[in-house]
């Protein structure tokens, strides 16, 4: 099996394949730890039931979700060195202290206060409890710093030096971890995260409000989702346009990707909103596109020359039209959040903000759209930069490891079917949950129904000796 | 060996401290998963899962440590290890995917007979095995070509590393034993009394066939080991684990419910300190050391500055969430 096939193929199969199904966990972890941190603020400063009642629910949620994100993580920590171990060797000097200290500053911090979160309310109470809370979420976003400057570190290589083995060195370790591109990054994709979240707390409040616009939890979970939406897209839109400038400044081949520009537009370049990017002929057919517009929105100036593809050697040529759809579908997804936003603020203000079926129907189609932009943005970013891992400096083709293909293929498949049986079985228990309403004195992870009968929860009752 | 303390040794104590608490912590709550055939009952199961459930991610963060540390450390080792032990690898990432996410998910399903029972069980029992069999593998040494791996795709399968599988499945299964011992009661805890009993003789027995059949791998662990004047170094490592034999079997005759635990800790320290010795100062044996393996000195400092203040750190909050969950776990009071 997998003979004559393409070995580096199938290393970035798999690379892409675990990475997707990875990224969509922390994406929602991120933004759940510090909803969860708002929710039990809330409670201990109200003494409101219903926040505990929420924040029991969400917790049971978070659960699920954080173990999944956490098996899955493991395998991409060793990935860099089965499937890329050329890259390791290489890189391992500038981005291997990266992801070290991710691991000392934040999973040690998620992992070491997430048993007291979740089952160790009793045991220690409240305050102590909040904190490791707080300690959760705050090790989540510890993570993505590290984890987005090693990846922009990647995109926008600076502060390093190559050494006699070939190796890349730090020569300035601030101008390696605050790389040009790694603060719009950081900013664009934790601003996702918490769109992302609050667009599924917001599908799963509407559900609930759609059986019974009465209910305190979901009203509550909607309202507060509705806020993240209304606020949080704008923002986002914001952000992701400066991060587009930045791309332009840093990795301009990456933005004629995205653009669909094969061709230099030495007065001018046109924006295309929509058409078929041949690859082989070196142009967009069918092309839907509005004069000058690209040059505005990328260089403020509607004659502004931007140079094409056809500058470039076709052997450093991203696959154009992976980049170009992908980003067409992010950005499509950001303004229908946007939209959601607008539309939840013109009911808020008409005092419909529970009653509007049309609101809580476009509310739980959003509930998915977080995920489906953050894939999609990663694909447009990680697929832009092709075909370096390193850019423009260590090609994607020699970062791999000298591995026969059937080897890689053989994994692949291997992670294929394990990830659809256990995924498969995630999102069921994820959506199981998610169908149930909050209820008044909802219990947590540690008081579960199955295990009640029983008499015996999943929590440890720590008996002093 | 030189006597004095450079940056790469530091870091390869680093490592091996880290690869240590890993396989100590981790190793207890995979044995918890390699007994449970021997636990048939819901209820047992419940409890034994209850016994790890607010532990087991930051046990398994050490493996992350482990991995992310080598590749920073010691990147040569990482891309020619990795790959030389591509099936073992993917097999352990597997299998930890099973069990890691049965935690969550056994409390989730609705079925009589539990499919992430089976998980968690076949989870722990493949990546132990794959985790010894690896560990087999890099001591008997892996072929390198310039910076990378040159041997074939099933040089890691010999006799040897099935012997050092077979080894650590045994003793992570009395790492978990011994932990139940610890924290259940009952009839629980007199079947993991029991099985401590068995599974110390297996893991002496294992202990036994791999310090006899490592020296015949290379000529170097021989003389590391039995010529003059290593010896006087080197000869307190047995005493050392026959002692602690004896105070095991002291603890399991008296049942004093929590020595069996830490004194199997120790004879896992004694059995992985028996490694160091043999691989010092190879990180892939006999063909690449820790000096030429080693990061640039500034990757090195920079990340020691975050490991001297950070590791210490973690080991307090880890340790004051252990001891939040301490004590027998039992089904929680006020149902009854």
């Amino acid at each position: 099996m997998f003979e004559g096939w393409d070995a580096v193929a199938l290393a970035r199969a798999q690379f892409a394949f675990t990475m997707s199904f990875h990224i969509v966990f922390p994406a929602f972890s991120i933004g759940l730890a510090s909803y969860l941190a708002v929710l039990e603020a809330r409670w201990l400063l109200t003494g409101r039931e219903v926040f505990l009642n929420l924040f029991n629910y969400w917790l049971k949620i978070f659960a699920v979700a954080f173990g999944m994100g956490v098996v899955s993580g493991i395998v991409m920590a060793y990935q860099f060195g089965t499937n890329w171990s050329v890259f390791a060797d290489k890189t391992g000097p500038v981005i291997g202290p990266l992801m070290a200290y991710e691991v000392l500053t934040a999973f040690f911090l998620e992992a070491g206060f997430l048993g007291v979160m979740l089952f160790g309310l009793k045991l220690v109470g409240p305050r102590l409890h909040f904190l490791a809370t707080l300690m959760v979420a705050i090790g989540t976003l510890i993570s993505a710093f590290w984890i987005l400057s090693s990846n922009s570190w990647m995109q926008t290589p600076t502060g390093y030096a190559v050494n006699a083995d070939g190796q890349f060195v730090a020569a300035d370790w601030l101008e390696v971890i605050f790389n040009p591109s790694f603060p719009y990054r950081l900013v664009h994709m934790v601003l996702a995260a918490y769109l992302t979240t609050a667009l599924v707390v917001g599908a799963v409040g509407a559900f609930h409000l759609l059986h019974d616009p009465h209910i305190a939890g979901p009203r509550v979970m909607f309202s507060m989702a509705m806020w993240m939406a209304a606020l949080v897209a704008p923002i986002q839109i914001l952000a992701g346009d400066q991060h587009g400038l930045n791309t332009l400044e840093h990795q301009p081949v990456k933005i004629m990707g995205m653009e669909g520009h094969y061709q230099s537009h030495p007065d001018g370049a046109p924006l295309i909103l929509f058409g078929l990017p041949d690859q082989q002929e070196g142009k967009v057919k069918y092309a839907l596109e509005i004069p000058k517009m690209g040059s505005l929105i990328l260089k403020h100036s509607p004659n502004a020359p931007m140079p094409g593809l056809d500058t470039v050697p076709r052997e450093n040529w991203p696959p154009v039209p992976v980049t170009f759809w992908s980003f067409r579908i992010m950005v499509g997804m950001g303004f229908l959040m946007f939209g959601l936003g607008l539309f939840s603020l013109w009911c808020r203000w008409r005092g419909t903000l529970f009653a509007s079926r049309l609101l809580h129907v476009f509310a739980v189609l959003m509930g998915p759209a977080g995920f489906i932009a953050v894939l999609a943005g990663w694909i447009t970013t990680e697929t832009g930069r092709q075909p370096f891992t390193v850019y423009n400096l260590l090609r994607t083709a020699e970062s791999a490891s000298p591995l026969a293909a059937p080897a890689v293929g053989s994994s692949l498949l291997a992670f294929v079917i394990v990830y659809f049986v256990v995924y498969a079985a995630g999102v069921t228990y994820l959506l199981r949950l998610m169908a149930q309403p909050p209820h008044p004195g909802e219990a947590g992870p540690s008081h579960e129904v199955p295990i009640r009968t029983a008499g015996i929860t999943p929590a440890i009752e720590g008996v002093t000796q | 060996m030189s006597l004095a303390i450079d940056l790469a040794t530091i870091w390869a104590l680093i490592i091996a401290f880290a690869v240590f608490v890993y396989v100590v912590m981790d190793g207890f709550d995979l044995g918890l998963g390699i007994l449970f055939p021997w636990f048939p009952a819901k209820a047992d199961r419940d409890v034994i899962m209850n016994s790890v459930a607010p532990v087991w991610d930051g046990n398994e963060t050490w493996l992350v440590l482990g991995g992310g540390g080598v590749m920073a450390a010691f990147p040569l080792a990482y891309a020619v290890l990795l790959p030389a032990l591509y099936t073992p690898m993917i097999a352990m990432l597997i299998a930890l995917v099973f069990r890691g996410v049965a935690f969550e998910f056994r409390w989730r399903a609705q079925r009589e007979r539990n499919p992430w029972d089976l998980a968690f069980a076949g989870g722990s029992w493949l990546a132990a095995l794959a985790q010894g069999i690896a560990l087999g593998a890099i001591l008997q040494g892996v072929q390198v070509e310039a910076r990378h791996y040159a041997g074939g795709w099933w040089d890691w399968l010999t006799p040897f590393s099935v012997l050092t599988g077979v080894s650590l499945v045994i003793g992570y299964a009395l790492l978990g034993a011994t932990w139940l011992v610890m924290k259940t009661e009952g009839s629980l805890r007199d079947r993991a009394y029991r099985l401590s009993w068995l599974l110390l003789i297996g893991i002496l027995g294992a202990i036994v066939a791999v310090s006899i059949a490592t020296p015949f791998l290379h000529v170097q662990y021989t003389q590391r080991w039995f010529a003059w004047p290593n010896i006087i170094f080197t000869a307190p490592v047995p005493i050392a684990v026959a002692a602690v034999t004896a105070l095991l079997l002291r603890a399991l005759t008296n049942k004093y419910d929590y020595q069996p635990f830490f004194l199997s800790l120790a004879l896992f320290a004694l059995s992985y300190a028996g490694l160091g010795i043999s691989m010092y100062p190879f990180i892939v044996p006999q063909s690449i050391t820790i000096w030429q393996a080693a990061a640039p000195e500034n990757s090195q400092t920079f990340l020691l500055f975050g490991v001297s203040v950070l590791i210490p750190l973690i080991l307090g909050y880890t340790g004051w969430a252990y001891w939040v969950f301490r004590g027998k776990v039992r089904p929680e009071r006020g149902y009854h």
